[in-house]
């Protein structure tokens, strides 16, 4: 699968300038709200009509504002998991998944739509109406819908955020399992950030309406000049490591290449890769090897980049081992630490830094 | 209470006439609150007028334009016989047109309601699972609105049982061909102690009137259940 998207709009005083290539796998776009992310994928799924550009998906051109190409929705292959899910309120259940069946590419067979009904956990709800779902049920049969239309690419609009958190850590597992079992290429639309840790192969940042850094998650995370762009509060580098050990004191060790790291108890198997997400605010460089510190957590780090960010903070990025971390400073403890491009410091981490929803298997 | 032939020749008639006003209708009553309730387009306004005209006009008025159009004479009328062999002037055709006419912008209002009433949000969601917009349109559209379909064909069926003076001034009151309920109502309290027959039809029109009204409470009201998905 291969999409590239390349559009420009005017809306007003709103400017959309999206560049967009996007492969196998999820790729994650994340901005706040009003930066352009639905824009972007109802002009892909052709729900909306661009102004300018062209996006073309495996060779074939869906818009084209030149050449006055612009492939109708329905012509389109491509699946939409809406926010509201927009279960079809005078189907039941069954007869919405199996909605778009008719119009796929090749029959379903029975085995095809048992696999999915067996993966959303669905079985159960065939014969309800919609009214009668819970807002995570809603989405599973939403994401069923989806599948059973044998989409080409699979656009993900935001389909959390109206569910509690305690939905959200329900429903994201079918996602997981999505992109772990080859499902369709996905697009998928968040502004949060544990969501990125779980699912992003590839991470589009967009801001104002215009893509400002996108390749994979681990490389935009782990940019310092990306830091201004995602939010002080929100940038973090992604790590990997592999789960070596559940201690009996409630800590879980996992081995990365530069050391063990200690975090809280995580329900995986010993032996299981995992991708963490370590926030820049919650590390904290020194000069000299810590002694007598409460956190567990010390990396040995060597400083690669140093950008000056908002509100007088630096974003410093550091090699620990393989693995790249990103430590958000003051301008005052910069200058204090004299600290440098190619110095080694200690990066200390706090355990409960890495709640269970910045750890995911990888 | 027994009704005398005459007097069921009357009723069957008059809901011969009603029913077929409804039928033919519907499918240009959908077009027309399709158009006015999803499309822009040069005339919109006019075109909302020309519909809502017979609400408004005194049904006289509404039955002599009829008459020019639709009569032996008139240009439509003519057109029809000679290309479908249907006349209009003074036969139950032209009693079912005028209730028609009569009916139609009730029933366009209703439908138009029903068609604003639709999350376009799920005509969307149905295109990106490979829908073309007529298949949109029959499995998604046209399902939600049975509630504002069936009011609407409710309110015209009923318009049309009670139409008289756009009707009267068309087709006359012929007894078996274009007399009514209310036309033969309305003859029989012309005559001299006509009122006790008046009064068996005015019974039968009641009856009517309220097993309309029961039928399409109890239809709409599953309707409605069935498009809230419950």
């Amino acid at each position: 699968m291969s999409l590239e998207v390349d559009l420009q709009s005017t809306l007003g005083a709103f400017k959309l300038d999206i560049q967009l290539r996007a492969g196998q796998g999820a790729t994650v776009i994340y901005g706040r709200s009003g930066s352009g992310k639905t824009s972007l994928i109802n002009a892909i799924a052709g729900l909306s009509v661009p102004q300018n550009g062209c996006i073309t998906l495996n060779d074939q051109t869906l818009f084209d504002a030149q050449k006055g190409v612009n492939l109708p929705v329905h012509q389109r292959r491509i699946g939409y998991v809406f926010q509201d899910a927009r279960l079809f309120p005078h189907l039941n259940v069954a007869d919405n998944i199996d909605f778009g069946a008719r119009y796929a590419e090749g029959p379903l067979s029975v085995k095809q739509r048992d696999t999915v009904i067996e993966m959303l956990g669905i079985g159960a709800l065939l014969q309800r109406r919609p009214a009668a779902l819970s807002g995570g049920e809603k989405q599973r049969v939403a994401l069923g819908r989806a599948l059973l239309s044998t989409p080409r690419l699979l656009l993900l609009d935001e389909p959390l955020a109206a569910l509690d958190v305690q939905r959200k850590q329900e429903i994201l597992p079918y996602f997981e399992r999505l992109r772990a079992e080859g499902g369709p290429p996905m697009i998928y639309v968040t502004h949060d950030m544990s969501e990125i840790v779980r699912l992003a192969d590839n991470l589009c940042v967009l801001r104002n309406g215009k893509s400002v850094a996108q390749g994979t998650a681990e490389d935009v995370l782990a940019n310092p000049a990306n830091m201004k762009l995602i939010g002080v509060q929100d940038a973090g580098a992604l790590i990997t490591g592999v789960v070596d050990h559940h201690a009996d004191d409630g800590l879980s060790g996992i081995r990365l290449s530069a050391g063990m790291l200690f975090a809280p108890r995580m329900n995986v198997a010993v032996g299981t890769s995992v991708r963490i997400r370590i926030r820049a605010q919650d590390v904290i460089l020194s000069q000299s090897e810590p002694k007598g510190m409460s956190s567990q957590n010390v990396l040995k780090a060597k400083i690669t980049a140093i950008e000056e960010g908002v509100s007088s903070g630096f974003a410093i990025a550091l090699n620990a081992g393989t693995d790249r971390l990103l430590a958000r400073i003051t301008a005052r403890a910069l200058s204090q630490m004299e600290l440098k491009v190619g110095q080694c410091v200690w990066a200390v981490l706090k355990a409960n830094a890495m709640p269970p929803s910045a750890i995911a298997p990888s | 209470m027994m009704l005398s032939a005459a007097e069921w020749a009357i009723v069957a008639l008059s809901l011969r006439i009603a029913l077929v006003a409804t039928l033919l209708s519907l499918p240009f009553a959908i077009w027309i609150a399709w158009l006015l309730a999803r499309r822009e387009f040069f005339g919109k306004s006019m075109l909302n007028i020309i519909v809502h005209l017979p609400l408004v006009l005194p049904p006289v008025v509404t039955g002599y334009a009829l008459l020019l159009l639709f009569g032996n004479q008139g240009p439509l009328g003519a057109l029809f016989e000679t290309f479908f062999g249907i006349t209009f002037a003074f036969r139950w055709t032209g009693a079912a047109l005028a209730a028609a006419i009569m009916g139609f912008p009730l029933i366009v209002r209703a439908i138009r309601l029903g068609f604003e009433a639709v999350d376009q949000g799920l005509e969307k969601a149905a295109a990106t699972l490979g829908a073309s917009r007529n298949a949109v349109f029959v499995r998604v559209t046209l399902p939600l609105i049975t509630p504002a379909l069936l009011t609407g064909a409710v309110l015209g069926f009923a318009k049309a049982m009670g139409e008289f003076g756009a009707t009267i001034t068309f087709v006359a009151s012929i007894p078996g061909e274009s007399e009514t309920l209310p036309s033969a109502i309305y003859t029989l309290l012309q005559v001299p102690g006509g009122e006790a027959n008046a009064l068996r039809l005015i019974a039968i029109s009641v009856v009517v009137s309220v097993l309309a009204l029961a039928i399409s409470e109890w239809l709409a009201r599953r309707a409605i259940k069935r498009v809230a998905g419950l």
